[in-house]
């Protein structure tokens, strides 16, 4: 029949990531085992369970000890930040230590536990508490020799710790082949949580496992948790899966010339950056640069270095002329500096988590992210980066780690494992040539933009980072003083290309000097000419004129008719 | 059943010359069940029989006085605790097998 789903009712452990993995904690009413070996922090949980429901839930909670004694237990999860003295003193825990010493009991005839049943009844009534935790309660079968005795009040005391309507958390020693040494599993059904604790390579991890959980889907990974000053934390590996928003905001990478091969605008805000090279080829400078620019746009960046102190950071810094320490000091920018064998991933995992949440950043840099390599663990690597890349994705921070090639490594094949998880990888690669070494930076991949696929000359100089074009000639890639020289040749050519220009241009000038002079001089020639010719023509007429004044005159003299003369005359 | 194990009581079987080793025993109990009620009978037995005039019987009912479970480290019950003479002593069970008693007493070496 379709029904609205109605989850099973459930007891918020409010322990970090527990809640996540059983879907809101624990079966509420329900006794839930917790099993592993010895020093796993069984004790621990369950503790915190009952401190965190008195606190946080308001529920108090009775804790019956089998192994310490209530002054010790205090003393220890004091360390921790519980106050349990004045929880107690505020009736919210009671702590009972329950002796169970096989030396000074001897057995004669039937007997049952009654007497724990009326203790712990009393205790839980005594406070109206809700959650109860016995740790741990296999220590009463070394006190108590008849099995079969013991198995059945077990059976009972389960069944009765439901009728009260308790949560309870029972604590089991793990067996060779079973879940607890005594088997409480049988007793215990509703819910079962495996602690462990590895240690490889002298780096200890703790895993945690929901093995069974009755009336409930729940997490079923092994997943690493720690303990530390503030008490329990499960970190869920794919707790936020893949469903977070891309962004689309683009920031810049610090190097006006690195936006430019990256389409113009740098990196994606919260995308994450792998910057990866051999020894000695400016990763850290890059990651310095972007964090600068960052805390230049007014943006927080934190820095986690796992080689190199703060102070050592800023002093090499100084060298390429920059200064973070207002940064710092305006609190935009904050290193964290850790070796990674200090502690396993997890806990590594969980201070950057901490860092992140507390100081807020925008621009996380991890320097260098291959230190945490140590043989043979790269899985575990790459799981610890997917979390922290949840981490980034979560909190909108972009991340920028940089990762060393070690020599004669094949450069790719060495990053593959994290590679994939990376969405823009440039890669810092020595070039050797003509004597010297000099760096050369490319882009391996930029997820989501157009980006060049040429090589630029990377230079560290007083004033921070600068990249180049390099020459491609027939000898390979030209950089370092190749290029110089390479500059200088196509310089003097030049040179000698600008002289021809000049000279054919003072040439022509001078023909077209020549051209004119001789134009003048015709044009000089000419007008003499036509003066003379004018003046020619001038005395012609004059000489006309003369003829026909002397005609006229001769005409006059001989008394001729002048009128009709007159007309011939100007007719002519 | 001569008395009443719902309060503690003390019996004095005899006055007892309290020179040397009065034996002050205490019999935590569950309500007046069948195995309580055997269990003292049981040891009032034994302890005429071998602590004659010597020992006092006090019977804790666990129903009544729960905090008391807490001061004996009490689990099972009946538990019977030799609170004198030193050191404590406890023994489990309706106290049927009288040789474990007077071995859980110190009154029959192993």
């Amino acid at each position: 029949m379709p029904k609205a789903r109605k989850q099973l009712s459930k007891s918020p452990t409010g322990i970090q990531g527990l809640d996540e993995i059983t879907g809101g904690g624990l079966p509420k009413g329900r006794p839930t085992l917790i099993c592993g070996s010895a020093g796993c922090g069984k004790t621990l949980l369950a503790m915190e369970f009952l401190v965190r429901g008195a606190t946080q839930f308001n529920e108090p909670g009775v804790f019956m000890a089998f192994e310490e004694t209530a002054q010790d237990l205090t003393k220890n999860v004091a360390s921790l930040g519980f106050d349990l003295k004045d929880l107690v003193a505020r009736k919210k825990i009671v702590l009972d230590f329950v002796n169970v010493d096989p030396s000074e009991i001897e057995e004669s005839g039937e007997y049952d536990l009654e007497g724990l049943f009326i203790r712990l009844g009393h205790a839980i009534d005594s406070i109206g508490a809700k959650r109860v935790v016995l740790d741990t309660i296999e220590a009463i079968f070394s006190g108590f020799p008849n099995r079969h005795i013991m198995r059945a009040e077990l059976r009972r005391l389960f069944r009765w710790l439901k009728d009260k309507g308790v949560t309870a958390i029972i604590t089991g020693e793990r067996g060779e082949s079973t879940l607890t040494r005594q088997g409480l599993e049988e007793y215990v059904s509703d819910c079962v949580i495996v602690l462990d604790h590895r240690v490889n390579d002298q780096i200890s991890s703790r895993r945690l496992r929901v093995v069974k959980y009755r009336g409930s889907t729940h997490g079923t990974n092994e997943y690493p948790f720690l303990i530390d000053e503030d008490g329990f934390s499960v970190l869920p590996v794919t707790s936020l899966g893949l469903q977070q928003i891309a962004s689309t905001v683009r920031i810049p990478t610090g190097v006006p010339r690195l936006d430019a091969m990256l389409g113009g605008e740098g990196y994606y805000k919260s995308s994450s950056v792998l910057v990866s090279g051999t020894a000695g080829t400016g990763k850290t400078s890059l990651a310095v640069l972007f964090a600068v620019a960052a805390c230049q746009r007014g943006e927080r960046a934190l820095y986690f270095s796992f080689e190199e102190s703060p102070s050592q950071i800023m002093r090499n810094m100084h060298s390429i002329g920059i200064d973070l320490e207002p940064w710092v000091q305006k609190g935009l920018l904050q290193f964290q500096a850790n070796r990674p064998t200090f502690a396993g991933l997890e806990m590594h995992v969980m201070t950057i988590s901490k860092a992140v949440n507390s100081f807020k950043p925008q621009v996380v840099i991890f320097d260098p992210l291959t230190s945490f390599i140590i043989g043979g663990n790269e899985n575990e690597v790459k799981m610890m980066v997917m979390r922290i890349l949840d981490l980034m994705k979560i909190n909108k921070c972009t991340a920028l780690f940089t990762s060393l090639i070690l020599n004669g490594q094949p450069t790719e094949d060495s990053q593959v494992h994290i590679a994939s998880l990376i969405d823009t990888w440039l890669l810092l690669d020595d070039i050797e040539f003509g004597g010297e070494r000099n760096r050369g930076i490319y882009i391996l991949k930029s997820r989501g933009m157009a980006h060049t696929n040429q090589i630029r000359e990377f230079l560290l100089t007083d004033n921070g980072v600068e990249l180049r074009d390099v020459y491609v000639g027939p000898n390979g890639v030209l950089t370092g003083s190749a290029r110089l020289v390479q500059e200088a040749q196509e310089k003097a050519v030049q040179t000698l290309r600008e002289q021809e220009v000049e000279n054919r241009e003072l040439e022509l000038e001078r023909k077209r000097n020549v051209l004119e002079a001789q134009i003048a001089a015709l044009r000089a020639e000419f007008a003499v000419e036509e003066i003379a010719s004018m003046k020619i023509i001038g005395q012609e007429q004059a000489q006309e004129a003369q003829l026909a004044q002397e005609r006229t005159d001769m005409g006059l003299s001989r008394k001729a008719d002048v009128k009709s003369n007159k007309q011939k005359g100007d007719s002519k | 059943m001569t008395t009443n194990p719902a309060k503690p009581v003390l019996t004095k079987s005899k006055p007892a010359k309290e020179k040397i080793e009065a034996y002050v025993l205490r019999l935590y109990v569950a309500g007046q069940t069948p195995k309580s009620m055997v269990a003292f009978d049981n040891l009032k037995k034994i302890c005429e029989e071998h602590l004659a005039g010597r020992y006092q019987i006090q019977v804790v009912d666990l129903l009544e006085n729960p905090q008391l479970a807490r001061g004996d480290q009490i689990l099972a019950v009946p538990t019977l605790v030799r609170k004198l003479p030193l050191p404590v002593r406890r023994i489990i069970g309706d106290l049927s097998n009288t040789e474990r008693v007077l071995i859980g007493l110190d009154l029959r070496k192993k």
